[in-house]
């Protein structure tokens, strides 16, 4: 096949001109190479954002990736096509605040357990719980449309990258109810700002605080869960020199710290001492009668501050330390780069790190900057989010699904369903977690369920006909073309297989190129 | 440690004198299968065996106000194993029965000389069976290189095989290993023709093995749930949850792979846990029905041949926290079952133990202490199976020395 000429794509849209317009003032990174040729972008595209596709590659190549790159590292506002915005705003969690959302659950718990009739009771608790269901349902459908649809698209991989590393599980009780309010309101808004920011918003969400327990962490009847996870997965890593008795201190810290559903009523009753101590913000609580009060040390200094304070103190001091630095920046490039990635990398990205006191945008452009990254791309393997967002953006671009419901059961099937994972060490970003024997034939029946009947993202309902055809057009793709020049021999010959074309769309999407970005 | 004990440890746990006349004879490998059961979370292993005794049994009950499993006796009480240890009665009528017979034993205080009390950390740990002062290699897990040994001698065609969507880490490593979950078996839509084709593209690639082995397994587990269904349609019980699981693996076992590995979350009990009945109790039943249900579909010939090791990261505090629950500890209970236990472990408690009466016998006053390693435990298991010399046991568990609890 011919090289394609970057003219494949389609004429330049008003989208472009608006974005090279917006992105004026922000810095744009400094390319160890500045790539030029179709395919090269789109490599850097495929591994920036949640997959390749034409109109992205058509922005990119408008603006070049450095400036795309800057804009990507310091986003405006994200605007949504309308029919996926359209769908967004129809959910009961963008409606309702997260405070209402949760006492008006609350009544209806209360309600269907105050039902005297027993089948009337079992069927007021079904129906409560299909709202629990439901909400988190809308929650993950409001993620995935917008990593396939939201021009911030670093932005979306990064919320969902801290999403897993500060991971919550819709498992767990009392916690799908918030979860979309956990991304939305800890998460994404901090996703590409302060670490230290992003970290005070989770401590501060009831999702977090149920998740590990803390809430019902208190003076004298301690749970040290959260403050362990805290230390090991949030901030230091395990193994940084922290012992046991930084957990205790860090658990007293955090006690009182914790979840209410009162809304406006006073303060329960406290010693008049205590009044002015007590804080409640939505739904997060600090109960100065659940906290410890008593001298403190945390990682050989003290704790000078008192109650709710003492946990920005710790904080401050958890997010400063070189170990975070290094741990999160260790994480950053296995997300970005490769799986065991340069230990020079990493150190500078907690230079970084440090000395810009934790600003996530300064610590990826250290990354996007760095020659390590330019050599990696297209060797990382895809796991099954980023295989199963990739894999729809690349079929269907920018024309809007109309249901995502198929995109969670594969992701369930793939073994990695959105708020799913159990335990709070988050997904494994590694290739080994996720291309086992068991798990490639899994993942090439999803190939073959997008290929050949990829249409089912369209249906009106689950009994709806399929469009028709009900596959693809993958290989008209000017991504899908610009890259058949670069695959192997060996796919090139698999291809030439196909009977069809979702049998060749299934082999393109179950190819060893495909499967990595 | 009581005098009491100290016997009991010397008589249970002499040390493996290399090819000592113990070890089982080499030719007893051929046939000899393995299950190793993760109980990821940290399972609660003092209200699995539960001390029924003396000052032992009072101390156990005062520091669980609210989630002591009762005396053997009283309602929903531990059931008597022996003088000094009760079983969690949601346990009656499956695991009980096969400890009856022998077919069952217990290792308590058991577990890793890690005290990182992270579920991560010492599950990694633990599957790398790795020696703790030495840098990871997390490309090479115990059940691995105990699949390298194996092949390279008594078992030249292991097939090792994780019951699991992820390989796991014990299975990772240089020895080919399958992995397959088995709760939720679809419609295949990928043909013979299209899965050949799709080979042909990976060939010569890092992921040619795993893609490979992934058409191959799933053929094999198509045929196994098909003989399922057979059975189905002539009315036989569907299982559901891990019982399902079980029934599975048992066939694969049966036919196909000798050495599993599966593990079951849940465990980790931070609230209301419950004590002879509620959340554990319920996590228990289903573990000990599918564990039962296992036993039974690999038929008497196949589990005389069969060692089932349930194993789990640490155990929970001895004390029951302020939400009824319990946090991350220490020591904890092994199970070993199997059709051909030696009439020394089955249908006992075994290992070096301790009576815990008061706080100064706990590991740092809240824990269970760790008196039988497991990698010195694995080790004495796998000698006694499978034959190994202490220069192969090394290559498994490098620096170990073996802990002979004369189990099979």
């Amino acid at each position: 096949m011919p090289s394609i000429p970057m003219s494949i794509f389609r004429p330049g849209v008003a989208l472009a001109a608006l974005l090279l317009a917006a992105c004026g003032t922000v810095p744009v990174p400094r390319l160890a190479a500045d790539p030029v040729d179709a395919a090269a972008q789109l490599q850097w595209l495929d591994r920036v954002s949640w997959g390749a596709n034409p109109a992205d590659a058509q922005t990119v190549e408008a603006m070049g990736v450095p400036r795309w790159l800057g804009a990507q590292l310091h986003p405006g506002p994200a605007v949504l096509p309308a029919a996926a915005q359209a769908q967004i705003d129809a959910m009961r969690i963008s409606t309702t605040p997260i405070d209402r959302l949760a006492r008006e659950l609350e009544a209806q718990r209360k309600a269907a357990e105050a039902l005297s009739d027993d089948d009337a009771k079992t069927a007021a608790r079904q129906a409560y719980q299909q709202t629990l269901n439901q909400l988190s349902r809308e929650a993950q459908q409001r993620f995935l449309l917008r990593a396939l649809y939201s021009p911030n698209q670093l932005q979306e991989q990064m919320t969902w990258f801290w999403m897993n590393h500060f991971n919550v599980s819709t498992r767990k009780g009392g916690l799908r109810e918030l979860v979309g309010d956990y991304e939305e309101a800890a998460i994404r808004p901090h996703a590409l700002g302060r670490f230290r920011d992003l970290l005070g918003a989770t401590v501060r969400h009831p999702a977090m605080l149920r998740y590990l327990d803390n809430a019902q962490n208190a003076g004298g009847r301690l749970n040290e869960n959260y403050a362990r996870e805290l230390m090991e997965l949030h901030t230091l890593g395990v193994g940084s020199g922290y012992s046991q008795s930084d957990v205790q201190s860090l658990a007293r810290v955090l006690s009182g710290l914790g979840v209410t559903l009162r809304d406006d009523g006073p303060p329960p009753r406290l010693p008049a001492a205590q009044q002015a101590a007590y804080v409640r913000q939505g739904l997060f609580e600090f109960n100065p009668a659940r906290h410890d009060d008593g001298a403190k040390t945390l990682l050989g200094a003290p704790i000078t501050q008192r109650g709710l304070a003492e946990a920005d103190e710790a904080l401050d001091r958890l997010a400063r330390a070189p170990a975070t630095a290094r741990f999160v920046s260790r994480k950053l490039a296995i997300y970005f780069v490769a799986d065991a990635p340069p230990p020079a990398l990493v150190e500078r990205m907690s230079a970084t790190f440090l000395r810009s006191d934790g600003d996530i945008a300064a610590v990826l452009t250290t990354l996007f900057e760095s020659p390590e990254f330019a050599a990696s791309l297209g060797r990382k393997f895809r796991d099954p989010v980023h295989y199963v967002v990739g894999s729809v953006r690349l079929a269907y671009g920018d024309r809007v699904v109309s249901d995502v419901a198929p995109m969670l059961g594969w992701l369930n099937r793939m073994g990695q369903p959105l708020y799913g994972h159990e335990t709070p060490d988050g997904y494994a970003l590694t290739q080994d977690a996720w291309a086992s024997a068991g798990q490639m034939a899994t993942r090439f029946e999803i190939a073959r369920a997008i290929g050949a009947s990829g249409a089912v993202l369209f249906r009106a309902g689950d009994k709806a006909p399929l469009e028709k055809p009900p596959y693809p057009p993958l290989a008209a793709s000017p991504v899908v073309r610009t890259e058949m020049a670069s695959l192997s021999q060996a796919t090139r010959a698999a291809l030439a297989q196909a009977s069809a074309p979702p049998d060749w769309n299934t082999f393109f999407l179950a190819s060893p190129e495909f499967n990595h970005r | 440690m009581q005098r009491r004990d100290l016997l009991k440890m010397l008589a249970a746990a002499a040390p493996l004198a290399g090819g000592a006349g113990r070890l089982m004879a080499a030719p007893a490998a051929e046939g000899a299968k393995l299950l190793v059961v993760f109980l990821r979370g940290a399972y609660d292993c003092a209200n699995l065996l539960v001390p029924i005794s003396g000052a032992a049994g009072d101390f156990y009950r005062a520091s669980r106000p609210g989630i002591a499993v009762p005396r053997p006796g009283e309602a929903n009480g531990a059931l008597a194993l022996d003088a000094d240890w009760g079983l969690h009665p949601a346990l009656a009528s499956s695991v009980m029965p096969l400890f009856q017979k022998k077919q069952a034993a217990f290792i308590p205080f058991a577990g890793t000389d890690d005290l990182t009390r992270s579920h991560f950390e010492t599950q990694d740990s633990i599957e790398l069976g790795q020696a703790l002062d030495r840098r990871r290699d997390y490309r090479s897990g115990f059940l691995n290189r105990l699949a390298g040994v194996l092949g390279a001698g008594p078992l030249t065609a292991v097939s090792p095989i994780a019951f699991t969507d992820q390989l796991p880490i014990s299975l990772r490593g240089d020895a080919q290993a399958a992995n397959m979950a088995l709760g939720n078996v679809g419609r295949q839509g990928i043909d013979a023709r299209q899965s050949q084709v799709i080979e042909s593209m990976y060939r010569g690639t890092a992921l040619a093995q795993p893609v490979a082995e992934g058409f191959a397994v799933r053929d094999e587990v198509l045929r196994a749930v098909k003989a399922e269904m057979d059975a189905a349609s002539r009315n036989a019980m569907t299982a559901k949850g891990f019982e399902l699981v079980a029934q599975r693996m048992a066939r694969l076992m049966q036919e196909r792979f000798d050495l599993g590995f599966v593990d079951v979350g849940g465990w980790d009990t931070h609230v209301g846990q419950g004590a002879g009945t509620g959340y554990l109790a319920n996590r228990f039943e289903e573990l000990g029905r599918g564990l039962a249900g296992f036993a039974d579909a690999m038929g008497e010939s196949a589990w005389r041949d069969t060692v089932v090791v349930v194993i789990s990261e640490f155990g929970r505090t001895f004390r029951e926290n302020g939400n009824k629950g319990t946090d991350h500890g220490h020591g904890t209970v092994y199970w070993v079952l199997g059709g051909g236990l030696d009439a020394q472990a089955g249908g006992r408690v075994v290992g070096e133990q301790l009576a815990l009466t008061q706080p100064a016998a706990l590991f740092q006053n809240r824990d269970h202490p760790v008196l039988n390693e497991y990698r010195a435990v694995f080790a004495g298991l796998f000698a006694r199976m499978y034959g190994l010399s202490p220069a192969q046991l090394d290559h498994v568990f490098g620096g170990v020395s073996a802990k002979d609890l004369r189990l099979v």
